[in-house]
């Protein structure tokens, strides 16, 4: 047995071609998708033979599609907004205060994260219907938002507890009020884990199915123009969007994973350089 | 360190919202599944009648173990799928480690519906893969079962669940100390040894909740159906549904709505406990 | 520098040699961390190997034990060729630094896992455990979970599971360094007591010079991946080769003098000396240094006068340093209370070791 082969803890070649084959289910059916956006001949058959932009001028001369998008852009924004402050506040609220009942707390603020979309959505409906609201952008707002707070939490959470708290307490000792000491410390250093959850946040809302099926009125939002579509027929028009869609969440994504191993590279370098 | 004042401002507003929009909605499913609904409206008359329905008429019962059969299916290989990958890329794949983690993660936050849809255009009778199949002369006609039947659900929804199960097994194993890795094989123990005496018992927390996250949201799926399942693969969600929708009887679509809530609880639950009996930190 | 073909195998000297690293080299990419190691274990040695952090001693450790490949060179064990094999074939056991117990197993189970996974006879197993457990006084807790016990604790039990395989060679990796100064001490003791008890050889990694004088038969200092220095603790302190060894070890003033006919000056220092003409280094170790007054049985005394520049008290030795006519030299006496102004000193020229740069 040569030195080499006494290392092939390193080597594992039938684990590699495994692993790649994973990697391959996992991509395969996005590639075909983006692979037919551009065939003249339709979604299906095999080999696709006429390569055409046609199905993306229709895409952008299409109306309704784009009035969803703003639907789907103003729901999405306005998710951030309301998940991240109270999602800011929870994740403080665990982090610091202690109350009763702070342990059912924190499980009913993670429940939608598990929680099968049909639930959420459903118990929302019940809930806005018994108070007389109609449904409208307004409702899925309201779903996003709720179901969306997790999200936050879980992030901004992690962020603070690898915050220094000596940093917090030097500042109250330099006279800093805690009111100022929370805008000029604690934010800035939940910068990054701020813009990281609202990036994911918004991709989640604007690709959100489930919880909108249920509360949503007479304005669609993308992914529901897109499943009202599908049970009229499949046309390419829709892989078109579909790409696109997969287009910007994988920019989306990136920039996400780009930005949270950036508050964690410090860590990782360090435990990296010990001998 | 931090003043009542501040600590009342921080938990307030979140316990409302979380009060107003989270359990109150739950209540009111509650409320909802022991009402009525009569000549179109829904009465609030308490009664048991709709989980009475439920526990005679068989088909409930029956579509509920079909859904949990499917959960399972799903759940079992987006493990097979997932823990190889998960191990290979923690302990195999020095260099290029990040790269390919961010190529796992990618498909796990991109539209559910963009999946779906692409596995829709590939499994029918015009699909890609039957118009493959034709063109290498493997098949003379199209293959009517890959589309709209349990097999393209319980496929659709592995491809879409198998990162959901990747991720926390793979911080599990990355958080394996690889000296005790080399403590193993110090001691004696060769890879294959080492794997089973030390990896796997050490990565069944990532393992447990990677598979209580695709088993309970296979369990409330009704998209998957929806998109590419067939009559024979209705799973409890969509009955749910149809119920809030055209088949309008809320009072009994809360109440199946209430069954898949507590049964979910109750695996989350379960899945907790066993978590923590097998962390040893 | 390419992989050597295998070299004939030294012959052996009286205490047989164990374990035999030849020309061994370990680069990690551009970093070269061991540079051309030379180095041989005695059966029932205690051997340390001593240096900073960068020095390379727990990469050559690892080498040994197999977590690792040299890049060129060989070691050898017994006649037999060693390096390539894999590590769970190697008859040495590691202690590891921190402790590496398996969280999910008993402290008996952590003990017993050596042997199960090499088949040894399921009837043997208990009783050897016990009686592994017993030689660090840990038979109490057999079936406790590692998490509960305290750092010197799991130092305990990691060095039982090491042994109870009873390896040719042991292996620890800083197994004190992360306990507090007590408990190392005890534990220093123990370690020291167990190996003479079984007769194992030892291969302990430290950057701690007062733990290897400690616990040594012998010391290998490394320096920037060489070997500055193979000796006896008594020798390496007292007859150090280098000025770095001079310095790790021990306190010293380092002086550099020119030999003439017999005579080293330095500075305003001048002494007689056996070593050639020429530009030379030589080290003085404090306690060489003693007042003139306290010191009427030095042999050939050289003399000189000094003024107190500063005082150290460190309860039972005064540490002085003193200016020789602008000569900055370090002293160390017994303790005798506050001194100020000049003092005669007297040292014994032999004392001065002659040193390599």
């Amino acid at each position: 047995m040569t030195a080499a082969s006494a290392n092939s803890l390193r080597r594992a070649p039938l684990l590699a071609a495994y692993s790649l084959l994973v990697f391959a289910f996992l991509y395969l059916p996005i590639v075909v998708l983006i692979l037919y956006s551009f065939n003249q001949g339709g979604v299906g058959g095999f080999p696709p033979r006429q390569f055409t932009l046609h199905w993306y001028q229709q895409l952008f001369a299409d109306g309704s599609i784009w009035d969803s998008v703003l639907n789907s852009l103003l729901v999405a924004l306005g998710a951030v907004a309301l998940s991240l402050t109270l999602g800011l506040l929870a994740a403080l609220a665990l982090d610091r205060a202690s109350f009763p009942g702070k342990s059912l707390f924190r499980r009913l603020v993670l429940l939608p994260l598990v929680l099968p979309g049909i639930i959420t959505g459903l118990s929302l409906l019940m809930f806005v219907d018994r108070l007389g609201i109609r449904l409208s952008l307004l409702t899925v707002f309201l779903g996003h938002g709720t179901a969306l707070i997790s999200v936050a939490t879980t992030e901004l959470f992690a962020g603070l507890q690898k915050m220094d708290r000596a940093q917090e307490e030097a500042s109250l000792d330099l006279g800093a009020t805690p009111w100022q000491t929370f805008w000029r410390i604690t934010l800035p250093h939940l910068s990054l884990s701020l813009i990281a959850s609202a990036l994911l946040i918004f991709t989640l809302s604007m690709d959100e199915i489930a919880v909108t099926f249920f509360l949503l009125g007479r304005e669609n939002t993308l992914p529901l123009e897109i499943w009202a579509r599908l049970r009229r027929g499949i046309t390419p028009e829709i892989n078109a969007i579909s790409t696109l869609i997969f287009l910007v969440s994988v920019i989306l994504i990136l920039i996400w994973y780009r930005i949270r191993t950036r508050t964690i590279g410090q860590e990782a370098t360090e435990l990296l350089e010990r001998p | 360190m931090y003043s009542r004042l501040y600590k009342a401002l921080i938990s307030v507003p979140p316990l409302l919202w979380v009060g107003l929009f989270l359990l109150l909605p739950y209540a009111l499913m509650f409320a909802h599944s022991f009402w009525l609904v009569r000549d179109g409206v829904i009465v609030h008359q308490w009664n048991f009648q709709n989980y009475a329905k439920l526990s005679q008429n068989p088909v409930y019962a029956e579509v509920l173990f079909r859904t949990a059969r499917i959960a399972a299916s799903v759940t079992v290989l987006s493990l097979l799928l997932g823990y190889p990958l998960a191990y290979y890329m923690s302990f195999h794949a020095s260099l290029r480690k990040d790269l390919l983690y961010q190529l796992v993660i990618v498909p796990l936050w991109v539209s559910y519906l963009v999946r779906g849809y692409a596995w829709k255009t590939i499994l029918g009778s015009d699909g890609v893969l039957n118009g493959f199949l034709q063109y290498l002369h493997i098949t003379k006609e199209p293959v009517s079962f890959f589309l709209y039947s349990p097999f393209a659900v319980i496929l659709t929804l592995t491809h879409i669940y198998t990162p959901f199960v990747f991720l926390p097994l793979y911080a599990s194993l990355e958080h394996i100390p690889r000296n005790l890795i080399e403590a193993s094989h110090d001691l004696g123990a060769g890879p294959r040894s080492t794997f089973f005496r030390v990896v796997v018992p050490l990565s069944i927390p990532g393992l447990l909740a990677g598979a209580t996250f695709a088993f309970v949201l296979t369990l409330g799926d009704f998209l998957g159906p929806m998109l590419v399942g067939g009559p024979s693969s209705i799973m409890i969600a969509n009955i749910v549904q149809s119920l809030f929708g055209t088949a309008y009887d809320w009072p009994l679509g809360a109440a199946i709505a209430v069954c898949i809530l507590l049964l979910t609880i109750a695996l989350l639950f379960l899945a907790e406990h066993l978590e923590k009996c097998w962390a040893f930190r | 520098m390419t992989a050597a073909s295998s070299t004939p195998p030294l012959p052996h000297p009286p205490n047989q040699a164990l374990l035999e690293v030849r020309n061994i080299a370990k680069s990690f990419g551009a970093r070269e961390v061991l540079k051309n190691i030379s180095l041989e274990i005695a059966s029932g040695e205690f051997l340390t190997l001593l240096g900073e952090s960068g020095s390379g001693k727990t990469t050559l450790l690892r080498l040994i034990a197999g977590f690792a490949q040299p890049t060129s060179g060989e070691i050898w064990m017994s006649s037999s060729r060693f390096d390539t094999l894999p590590p769970y074939q190697r008859r040495v056991n590691t202690v590891f630094q921190h402790y590496a117990l398996f969280p999910h197993l008993t402290v008996a189970d952590n003990v017993a896992y050596g042997l199960r996974v090499t088949h040894a006879p399921a009837s043997e197993i208990p009783t050897r455990v016990q009686a592994a457990l017993q030689m660090v006084k840990m038979q109490e807790y057999s079936s406790v979970r590692p998490s509960r016990l305290s750092g010197g604790q799991q130092q305990r039990v990691a060095l039982a599971r090491a042994l109870v395989n009873r390896p040719q060679l042991l292996l620890l990796d800083e197994p004190l360094s992360a306990l507090d100064a007590n408990l190392r001490k005890q534990m220093q003791g123990e370690l020291k007591s167990l190996q003479r008890e079984l007769g194992i050889t030892f291969l302990f990694v430290t950057h701690d010079q007062e733990e290897a004088m400690a616990l040594s038969d012998r010391i290998a200092l490394l320096k920037d991946g060489h070997l500055e220095q193979v000796a006896s603790p008594r020798e390496i302190y007292s007859h150090p080769a280098t000025s770095y060894t001079a310095q790790f070890i021990g306190q010293t003033n380092l002086l550099r003098a020119d030999v003439n006919n017999g005579v080293a000056i330095s500075g305003p220092l001048r002494w007689p000396t056996i070593a050639p003409d020429g530009p030379m280094l030589f080290s003085l170790r404090p306690e060489s240094i003693q007042l003139a007054s306290s010191s009427t049985s030095i042999l050939n005394a050289v003399r000189f006068r000094a003024r107190i520049h500063q005082q150290i008290f460190s309860g039972s030795v005064e540490q002085l340093e003193i200016d020789h006519s602008g000569q900055l030299l370090r002293v160390r006496i017994p303790a005798r209370g506050p001194l100020t102004g000049e003092h005669e000193f007297a040292f014994n020229p032999a004392d001065a070791i002659l040193v390599r740069d």
